[in-house]
């Protein structure tokens, strides 16, 4: 990979909110650098602080959380520390903008679709006008919405689900952003329309040098679209490393799983793979590795101490005692094996 | 094949909503037969009438024409009181959102007994007891559950519940419309496989509703891909996979992204277009192409396969 430049450096970020007169620490010093023009995929299950982590970069959190220690620094500003709504709404939509899961409920179901565009452009660009009304047409012809003329003038209630995650798209292109958080865009679509919604915030990306920052539980989806990969579990980052890496090389346990449970590559005659247990409560404090008591190939260490990270390439590390020196060798499961051996073949790892 | 006892049998279905004048078809011409102990995919996009058709065969879709026959009694239309609840008990439905699809006020126990107190038998307060405490345990969970309430609950575990709560009748078929759609991928292998152990164990029999063909492919026998209220292509599993006919079926296949960065890089994406074909001159037809393989097309759609 070449040298690239470094835009968001999340630092031990520390983050808990309150529900119910309960504490529940979401993010667990998560640290992670996200560099300029890359496409970063953040995977992981529901409740492991995916989506808790954006809403972080955004400040979208709701009052009931806050950030306790740790930086993320964008730019040289500290967005932790970011506490005036003017600041804020000069960053949101302006510098980071967000495609959200659902179009059909992020658009305004009152206002044409060219007006809820244009209040994007009128804000942050200052267009007035018939020079608004031109920046519309444009990205809602960018976005690959045929007619924009007549679709300017229409609601949301009659565009299809795809054509409304379209104009969202285009409602976050509007102030020209350096960084699209995309929070699984396309779940909620047919798989049909989430290929093209894909190659479209692909297309989007390179041509404005985009850094997308994109969440997904899918598997299939970050092969399609990441260029590196981060895996979360139990709000911490277990895993990351170049797509590549964390396909064809995987070393954290919790990857493994993941890899190996997918409907896809199962054989009707044997059950599928499965994780044993739940995702552990994050209201605890929890002692040693958080994915320990799923893990089959948990070490005494693991119900413990916490592991440190571990580097395998300078682009690739893991959290797991697996990786320790003094570890036992273990075999990876089959389906894994494959990958790894595969990986190897095709030259697309080197280790 | 023929051997096979028939359990389910749609026959030239067809469903309207709206006005009698201006009628929107949902679903047209639909037959399949599902056999006792299958399981039966059903798939398409949003909108292709793959819900309304499993939402007739409960009874909550009245059909405009056509007939669905259980065990060769006729279930659709107007019924006896009688044959009413032995439908009801026969045919339960797992939905797809576990969340919403329970009453969220009741405990669980309730929730799982509800069917009992509709299904024209009156059990006592012990039996109802004993067999909610042996459904749950059948869907993996504690009988001890059964106090406490839907919010509790993983979506996983809600989703156990819901499956509980079909099978305490003991039914013969089993509806399932989409049911891992809104989970998690590690949670959609651990309720697959919970499916596929009671189908095995009970002798169920499935339709499973889906829109995704990946998730379908480990646990169906026979698939129909359906779009725009008819059904396309029907076919065992493996024959659809190793042998796709139909271009819609093969856009539909293309479109599922795999979990493997050089296959997906590799991967053709198709498109459906469906004015490509000429079906005004050429108009489709209901051909086996194969032994159980059935396409509905047009006769450039077979050549170009």
């Amino acid at each position: 990979m070449k040298e690239s430049e470094l835009l968001i450096s999340i630092q031990n970020l520390n983050f808990r909110f309150v529900l119910r007169n309960q504490v529940i620490h979401a993010l667990r010093g998560v640290s992670l650098d996200i560099y300029k023009g890359e496409c970063l995929a953040i995977v992981g299950e529901s409740g492991s602080g995916k989506s808790a982590l954006v809403k972080c970069l955004m400040g979208l959190n709701d009052k009931n959380g806050h950030i306790e220690s740790g930086k993320i620094l964008y730019n040289g500003l500290d967005l932790a520390g970011v506490e005036s709504d003017k600041e804020w709404s000069n960053l949101r939509g302006g510098k980071i903008a967000m495609v959200l899961q659902n179009p059909v409920s992020a658009l305004n179901p009152l206002k044409t679709i060219g007006w809820q565009i244009e209040e994007a452009v009128k804000m942050h660009q200052g267009l007035r006008g018939k020079d608004a009304g031109k920046k519309v047409l444009k990205l809602l012809e960018e976005v690959g919405i045929s007619e924009p003329e007549k679709r300017y003038h229409q609601y949301p209630h009659e565009f299809s689900g795809g054509m409304c995650q379209r104009v969202v798209i285009a409602a976050a292109l509007a102030c020209e952003p350096e960084v699209l958080i995309c929070d699984e865009p396309t779940t909620a679509l047919d798989v049909t329309i989430q290929a093209q919604i894909l190659d479209l915030i692909k297309a989007m990306g390179k041509k404005y040098g985009l850094t997308t920052i994109y969440i997904t539980h899918d598997f299939g989806v970050a092969a399609n679209i990441a260029d590196r990969i981060a895996v979360m579990y139990a709000g911490d980052i277990v895993e990351t490393g170049l797509c590549n890496e964390i396909f064809y090389d995987s070393r954290h346990p919790y990857t493994w799983a993941l890899l190996s449970s997918l409907p896809q590559l199962g054989d009707k005659e044997q059950a599928l793979y499965t994780i044993e247990g739940t995702p552990p409560s994050l209201v605890n404090d929890i002692r040693g590795d958080a994915f320990a008591p799923r893990n089959p190939y948990a070490l005494k260490i693991d119900f413990v101490s916490r592991p440190p990270v571990f580097s395998i390439t300078p682009t690739h590390w893991a959290r797991t005692w697996l990786l320790d020196s003094r570890a036992p060798e273990i075999k990876p499961p089959e389906h894994i094996a494959a990958l790894w051996k595969k990986g190897r073949e095709l030259g697309l790892v080197n280790s | 094949m023929a051997e096979r006892e028939k359990l389910l049998e749609v026959d030239h279905i067809r469903v309207e909503f709206g006005k009698k004048n201006r009628p929107f078809v949902a679903v047209e011409d639909v037959s399949f037969d599902i056999y006792k102990g299958e399981i039966f995919g059903l798939v398409g996009e949003s909108g292709s009438g793959k819900t309304t058709v499993g939402r007739s065969i409960v009874r909550a879709n009245s059909l405009a024409s056509g007939e669905i026959r259980l065990n060769g009694r006729k279930i659709s239309g107007k019924l006896s009181n009688a044959d009413d609840i032995q439908v009801t008990r026969d045919v339960q439905m797992i939905f797809q959102n576990p969340a919403n699809s329970l009453n969220e006020r009741a405990n669980v126990g309730y929730i799982v007994a509800e069917g009992l107190y509709a299904a024209g038998r009156s059990y006592t307060k012990k039996q109802r007891q004993e067999m909610v405490e042996k459904a749950l345990t059948d869907v993996g969970l504690m009988p001890e559950f059964a106090e406490r309430f839907p919010h509790e609950f993983s979506g996983g575990q809600q989703q156990r519940i819901g499956i509980a709560r079909a099978l305490i009748l003991n039914p013969s078929l089993i509806i399932a419309d989409e049911p891992i759609s809104a989970l998690d991928v590690s949670v959609r292998a651990q309720v697959l496989n919970l499916l596929a152990r009671l189908q095995k164990e009970r002798e169920l029999t499935y339709l499973f509703i889906a829109h995704d063909l990946s998730s379908v492919r480990f646990i169906c026998d026979r698939i129909a891909v359906v779009r725009k209220g008819r059904i396309l292509e029907l076919a065992r599993s493996e024959q659809l996979f190793a042998n796709p006919v139909h271009p819609y079926t093969k856009a539909l296949l293309s479109a599922v992204p795999i979990p493997d960065p050089v296959d997906e890089r590799n991967r053709n994406l198709l498109v459906y277009n469906p004015s490509e074909y000429n079906y005004d001159g050429d108009s489709p037809v209901w051909t086996e192409v194969e032994p159980g393989h059935f396409v509905y097309a047009n006769r450039a759609e077979l050549q170009a396969c």
